[in-house]
């Protein structure tokens, strides 16, 4: 009796000990410790409007932070997400407005230049040998201006169409769903193909990579592309979000980007990471702003308490490391 | 006459420049099947920039490389793998935060009908080719950042025998290791041996490729000075060499007689 109890003891023992040592444990953790705060300090957290909300809000960022997290995985930057996802919600726009396309290819014609900015950033990346940082600034900066250009600052209206993102299917929106469908599709690229495990091997060791035959330029290109059209996607999101295309959408939304990667877990040094810990993080940053906004707090007072969690959250995941840089 | 096909690799006048630098001026160098080849030298004297250029790391600039009788005017990383060749560097070929099988399967993993990774398949392989190296204790999940250097040599090893490699180069194999990992990098060498296997060991430390080699092979400053059966050296008499080389640029007298690039028939 008493060697069954010791027995199964051990083994929840073990499971926690296993669950702990996975990568995603912590953004879960800290998932979970703030949905429980923020549900005791405003009773309006968890009626199902706020949920909703909360969720419209999260998807956009998830998908930054899917393309955002590769990169970093990979030992690079990437400092363009808020102007792809600007620029594709952007040409969405006007290839339905202006040149009175059907939604689908409105859509495909965003997600195609989403793609493009990707593709170009590894050109500059992999053939230039242009540091991911800079190649990727130089397209904050263009992507921007193209924006710009194209809307000659202003917003594009008449976009009700794009709805059909946020219609719901079930009980959820779709681009909630569209959100989950990414989640699990990230997760497989970078657990079972040899492209999502060459991700993670070029951010651990490049040299290895090559050395084993494997074309990293390519496996870069492929990756930088694939982060484009999640960008794109977010882009189309926004222009759901607003039914209008904004010539500032996704201003400064590169950070959050990288402070829901970096929350969900993964590495700035690359390498080491779970696929679907930018989900959380993405969760958590927006929950933050949220709950804060429930319970009245100024909003100047928001991008503080943002700052101290993302350190909160930097000293949690490096605690371990010998030295960082 | 040298037959090209008698030889697992050989290479015909080999040059390798980086910018005004001649890295390789010219190398001959061969390797038998299921024999160990000590490369020695100084540092800089090109040892490593020759191995690069059998794992088709670095392109020649000039020169034929021969693997078992055929010829190339380059090999690529992916090409070396698919003819057998296989370098093994001090830690630089291995993810040190990814766990031991991804390290033994990168670039060569098992993949089913639809494209997606055998990670079961993969693990249990590593399990087995562990416990056939003497690295029992270690479970492949282990991230290589955990290991020794001996062990990760043990590693590089593993992958190497997983895929069947005809030659293992290994580049410096035990430096900055402790004795007893270098006794065990040593055991690897002779289990490649007994397995009928090539092997190109890499070092400037006589002592630690001596119990292992069958032939010496001499670089320095990019071109091969000097060869020597096992049989005919002692460690003293190579340490005697690579001084008078390093201090005069020259071979005592007495070794010429036995030095093979000077034997008639034997080269």
């Amino acid at each position: 009796m008493g060697g069954r109890s010791n027995r199964s003891s051990h083994q929840a023992t073990e499971i926690l000990k296993a669950f702990w040592q996975h990568e995603v444990s912590k953004p879960f953790i800290a998932f979970l410790g703030l949905f429980i705060v923020s549900a005791v300090l405003s009773p309006a957290f968890l009626t199902p409007y706020n949920q909703r909300v909360l969720a419209l809000q999260t998807a956009p960022l998830a998908l930054l932070a899917f393309g955002e997290s590769m990169i970093i995985l990979m030992g690079s930057i990437d400092l363009s997400p808020g102007s792809t996802m600007a620029l594709a919600g952007t040409v969405a726009a006007i290839t339905f407005v202006h040149y009175k396309q059907p939604l689908a290819i409105a859509f495909l014609a965003g997600i195609a230049i989403g793609a493009l900015v990707g593709f170009i950033n590894g050109l500059l990346v992999t053939k230039a040998k242009i540091p991911s940082f800079v190649a990727t600034l130089a397209a904050l900066v263009a992507g921007r201006g193209m924006v710009l250009i194209l809307t000659g600052g202003q917003p594009i209206v008449g976009l009700r169409a794009f709805g059909v993102l946020t219609m719901d299917i079930g009980p959820l929106p779709t681009m909630v769903w569209l959100m989950f469908f990414f989640t699990v599709l990230n997760f497989f690229l970078l657990t079972y193909t040899r492209w999502g495990r060459y991700i993670y091997a070029i951010g651990g060791n490049e040299e290895a990579v090559r050395c084993s035959g494997i074309n990293a330029d390519l496996i870069k290109l492929m990756t930088f592309t694939l982060a484009g059209c999640y960008y794109a996607i977010a882009g189309l999101m926004m222009d759901a979000r607003l039914e209008v295309a904004y010539p500032w959408t996704g201003w400064g939304a590169e950070l959050d980007a990288i402070a829901s990667s970096v929350l969900g877990g993964i590495q700035l040094t690359g390498g080491v990471g779970s696929p679907i810990g930018p989900f959380f993080g993405a969760y958590v940053l927006t929950l933050i702003t949220n709950v804060l906004i429930l319970m009245g707090v100024n909003p100047f007072y928001q991008w503080v308490v943002k700052g101290i969690v993302l350190v909160v959250a930097a000293i949690a995941l490096t605690r371990g490391l010998r030295y960082v840089k | 006459m040298v037959r090209e096909s008698e030889y697992l690799v050989f290479t015909k006048n080999l040059v390798k420049r980086f910018g005004d630098v001649v890295a390789l001026k010219g190398v001959n160098f061969r390797v038998g099947y299921n024999e160990v080849v000590g490369l020695v030298g100084d540092n800089g004297a090109g040892k490593s920039t020759l191995a690069k250029i059998l794992a088709g790391i670095y392109v020649p600039d000039e020169g034929e490389i021969y693997v078992k009788g055929q010829r190339f005017r380059r090999l690529t990383p992916q090409k070396a793998r698919e003819l057998g060749i296989e370098l093994v560097h001090q830690e630089r070929t291995l993810a040190e935060d990814h766990p031991i099988w991804r390290n033994i399967f990168m670039g060569r993993e098992i993949t089913g009908p639809l494209g997606f990774l055998r990670i079961k398949e993969m693990k249990a392989a590593a399990e087995k080719l562990l416990n056939e190296i003497g690295l029992k204790a270690i479970p492949p999940d282990t991230p290589v950042k955990f290991l020794s250097g001996g062990y990760k040599q043990g590693v590089q090893i593993a992958r190497a025998v997983q895929f069947e490699a005809d030659l293992v180069i290994l580049d410096e194999p035990t430096i900055q290791l402790s004795i007893s990992e270098v006794h065990r990098v040593l055991e690897y060498v002779h289990g490649l041996k007994k397995r009928g296997k090539s092997c190109v060991f890499i070092t400037h430390n006589i002592y630690h490729v001596y119990p292992v080699a069958d032939r010496f092979v001499i670089i320095d400053r990019g071109k091969i000075v000097a060869e020597f059966r096992k049989v005919d050296v002692t460690p003293e008499d190579l340490t005697h060499i690579l001084v008078s080389i390093a201090r005069t640029g020259t071979i005592p007298e007495k070794y010429e007689k036995i030095n093979l690039l000077n034997v008639a028939g034997s080269n």
